[in-house]
């Protein structure tokens, strides 16, 4: 069947501003968004720029905005929107466009790495592995299904107003390894958010919770940190 | 633009990464990915990675060893395997302590689960061998390494893709690169370079790599000269989701999960009545190809059943969460209800750059090193798999032999000095990139690319017979032909796919004619390469190495020998 696309362009060698171009595909229901973006580019005009990888969900590469919603375009079928097979496809939002639907991702890998996003432990580790206690591993747990895609953050009303907001991806990191029972830079991790540039930015407005391609509970998550936070000011 | 590290590595997967660390700490380091780094393909791995920790029963690293080298049909070479098979309890505990979240037993130990080939007590039963992270192994440790890469400030080059290696007096001096966003070329002048590209999946139609597994460092390394070596064997997992070749993890069937013809059949336990679906990949997927041929696919299609619906739900969730999702996002099935329709995937290569167990290219049957030439990870071939991989051996060898290449990388640098080629091997590159730009050509690139990879799909997978096969090699070269006259639309310098697809389909065009010129050289059938005209293994003539060497006169074949240590060649069978 055919489907339409109205895609967003800009290249900064010849556009003084961006602008929409509009592609008619050849696709089945069960085709990927990402797939019908490859026929356009394979078949029609390889001029069209976007990342993309592993096409199924989990390299984090193709992060869009797909009929106003921030989507990946490898893990939405042309049967999962109501459109009438009309498709407007832009790249993600708060992010610096490079090219079409490319943007820069320097920022977002930026604030990620301020949280110190590794293992940090004054313990000499045993000779075998660390024992680990597998309630507190579920815990983190599903902060580990991040991919780094940006949808969250980019999405997030907070960062869209204080650009100084670590936001929610980098803070989803950070919970990761606060509730690591192996870490044992816990209270200088949660003094470094404790702030509105850090997790006190988060308003619980769900979008990130609401978009994130991995069904993770980011809010959730960030209001544990929250909690820990509370909890400590009343112990003192 | 010029750089001058003491060593560069290509890819930012785990092979890549474990390098980095290793020489970072005390060299100089790049690391250059075409893409970002966490969008490595290691990334994707998903079920584990084997190592005899025994820590769920008893197990042992002779074993390991045992296993992987009859999983390999007796074609890996037995030290090398060795070296993995020992080295793989230290390098889990390694990864337990950089922070890799491992599921954990109820003692609070890494947990482990069964995959396919791995066994106890040589071949009795099955072994839970494989420690993971749910069914996002790969991922978990991919970011792992590459955060602690962030807290070492190692250098990374993103989005830049490798043109050629510059080799002046049989001694690789470093890269040219072109940098996606801005079209500029970059000279990294190094004392070594380390190739990490992975694999090659996108060769054939249905497989379950990413877009980026183009095979280019294979490609490179051998238009400089350096042999590839086993390049017909060439991994199909049997459980990609029909149609599409999305992977579902070999953890399904580690979990319990069954296959099943259209007659409810566990047909598995005809073919192998003692591990049964627990068989190693390259016999489950020819078990499935032969239901289908004897018409016992699902509704005569091509594809069987993958039924994890006794599972229950807490161990679908806790273990197999991912690819539920998967089979729930792309096939519309609700694994805990209804089976899973899968087919075989291309998802491995064997075969790869000729390397030693430090990583050392080597150039000729008595494994003389290229100079300043390193390789680790699937564009190498160790061989560790030999003619088939067991699953969860290739997280393993990525980190073994990264962590090997990183530490002969860091005494090679401190023995040898750089050296400045006398060609300016940039001007080259600039050459290259405009004649491409300005070529005039009719052909476009994807659909030589499409036909490329149907030809190899329907001519060279699963199952090979010389005819079909040269006919492949003949289209291979008509493709080959096409290709000089290629255009590209796009003529920008930022973020050109147009150009990237044109390098890596000329990449891949090299290693479809290598491939099929290696299953053609190969008169047996031995683990995953399959001959329907010659359905015996062959020892007396073909328990060696193939290696393709690519001249002037085109590529040429030669042999090196397979080393055996402690165990010699038996009928395999499970």
């Amino acid at each position: 069947m055919k489907c339409n696309f109205i895609i967003y362009r800009f290249d900064p060698a010849v556009d003084k501003e961006s602008r929409y171009q509009e592609y008619t595909v050849e696709a089945e229901p069960t085709d990927k968004i990402l797939d019908c973006l490859n026929k356009i580019r394979w078949e029609q005009d390889p001029t069209l720029a976007y990342r993309y990888s592993c096409a199924h969900g989990i390299c984090g590469s193709d992060a869009l905005v797909i009929n106003s919603r921030v989507e990946l375009a490898c893990q939405k079928l042309v049967r999962d929107f109501k459109t009438g097979n009309n498709f407007v496809i832009e790249p993600l939002p708060f992010f610096n466009v490079i090219k079409d639907l490319v943007v820069d991702l320097k920022p977002f890998f930026d604030k990620h790495r301020s949280v110190r996003p590794y293992l940090i432990s004054d313990q000499k580790p045993p000779e075998k592995e660390r024992l680990q206690d597998s309630q507190d591993q579920e815990f983190f747990e599903p902060a580990l299904r991040c991919i780094l895609c940006a949808s969250c953050t980019s999405s997030c009303p907070i960062t869209r107003t204080n650009p100084d907001y670590v936001g929610p991806a980098a803070l989803l990191r950070a919970f990761r390894y606060i509730f690591d029972s192996r870490d044992t830079a816990t209270d200088d991790r949660l003094e470094k958010i404790d702030s509105q540039d850090g997790v006190w930015g988060c308003k619980t407005m769900w979008w990130c919770t609401d978009v994130c391609p991995k069904g993770i509970p980011i809010t959730k998550c960030l209001g544990q940190i929250k909690r820990v936070l509370k909890k400590n000011k009343a112990a003192r | 633009m010029e750089h001058q590290f003491d060593a560069v590595i290509i890819g930012s997967g785990l092979a890549g990464l474990r390098a980095a660390i290793e020489i970072g700490e005390n060299a100089s380091v790049a690391v250059l990915s075409k893409v970002f780094a966490t969008r490595s393909h290691s990334g994707a791995a998903q079920g584990g990675i084997g190592a005899a920790l025994a820590n769920e029963e008893e197990d042992s690293w002779e074993w390991h060893m045992f296993d992987t080298v009859k999983g390999s049909d007796y074609l890996g070479d037995q030290d090398a395997i060795e070296t993995m098979a020992k080295d793989a309890p230290r390098t889990i505990f390694e990864l337990e302590h950089l922070g890799v979240p491992f599921n954990r037993t109820s003692e609070g130990k890494i947990a482990q689960r069964a995959f396919g080939g791995h066994t106890s007590g040589f071949g009795k039963a099955p072994v839970k061998r494989a420690c993971f992270a749910a069914d996002r192994t790969g991922r978990v440790i991919l970011d792992t390494l590459w955060e602690q890469c962030l807290q070492r400030n190692t250098k990374f080059f993103d989005e830049f893709q490798v043109l050629s290696l510059m080799v002046e007096d049989r001694r690789c001096c470093g890269v040219v690169a072109y940098e996606l966003a801005t079209g500029e070329l970059h000279t990294f002048y190094s004392k070594v370079v380390l190739l990490a590209t992975g694999g090659a999946g996108k060769i054939f139609k249905t497989t379950s790599n990413a877009f980026a597994s183009t095979g280019d460092g294979m490609a490179l390394a051998y238009r400089a000269g350096a042999p590839l070596e086993d390049m017909e064997f060439v991994q199909f997992h049997p459980t990609g989701i029909y149609k599409l070749g999305i992977l579902i993890s070999e953890a399904a069937r580690g979990e319990g999960g069954i296959l099943l013809n259209k007659d409810g059949e566990r047909f598995m336990e005809r073919y192998a009545p003692v591990i049964k679906d627990l068989a190693p990949r390259d016999m489950v997927s020819r078990c499935i190809m032969e239901e289908v041929r004897a018409g016992r696919g699902i509704d005569g299609q091509d594809y069987v059943h993958l039924d994890l619906t006794h599972l229950g739900e807490d161990v679908i969730n806790s273990k197999l969460a991912e690819i539920t999702g998967f089979a729930r996002t792309y096939a519309g099935v609700d694994a805990n209800k209804e089976p899973i329709p899968v087919q075989p995937t291309c998802h491995y290569m064997m075969g790869g750059i000729a390397s030693d167990v430090d990583g050392r290219v080597v150039v000729d049957s008595s494994n003389t090193p290229f100079e300043g030439l390193f390789a680790a990870g699937e564009c190498a071939c160790v061989s560790v798999h030999g003619a088939n991989r067991l699953g969860c051996n290739s997280l393993l060898d990525t980190l073994v032999f990264g962590r090997r290449s990183g530490m002969e990388i860091s005494r090679y640098v401190q023995r040898n000095d750089f050296q400045k080629p006398a060609t300016d091997f940039e001007k080259a590159a600039a050459a290259k990139i405009s004649g491409l730009m300005t070529a005039k050509g009719e052909e476009r690139i994807g659909d030589i690319m499409a036909d490329m990879q149907e030809v190899m799909m329907d001519n060279v997978s699963v199952f090979r017979t010389e005819s079909p096969m040269k006919e492949a090699l003949g289209k291979i070269m008509e493709l080959k032909g096409r290709y000089q006259h290629i255009s590209l639309q796009d003529k920008g310098s930022c973020f050109n796919r147009d150009l990237l697809d044109a390098l890596e389909l000329g990449h891949m065009l090299d290693l479809a004619e290598v491939i099929a010129m290696g299953a053609l050289f190969r008169q047996e059938s031995r683990g995953a390469h399959f001959r329907e005209d010659f359905p015996e293994r062959n020892d007396d003539d073909f328990l060696v190495h193939t290696l393709v060497r690519h001249t002037d006169k085109g590529p040429q074949i030669f042999n090196k020998p397979v080393t055996i240590t402690r165990f010699q060649p038996q009928e395999r069978k499970y």
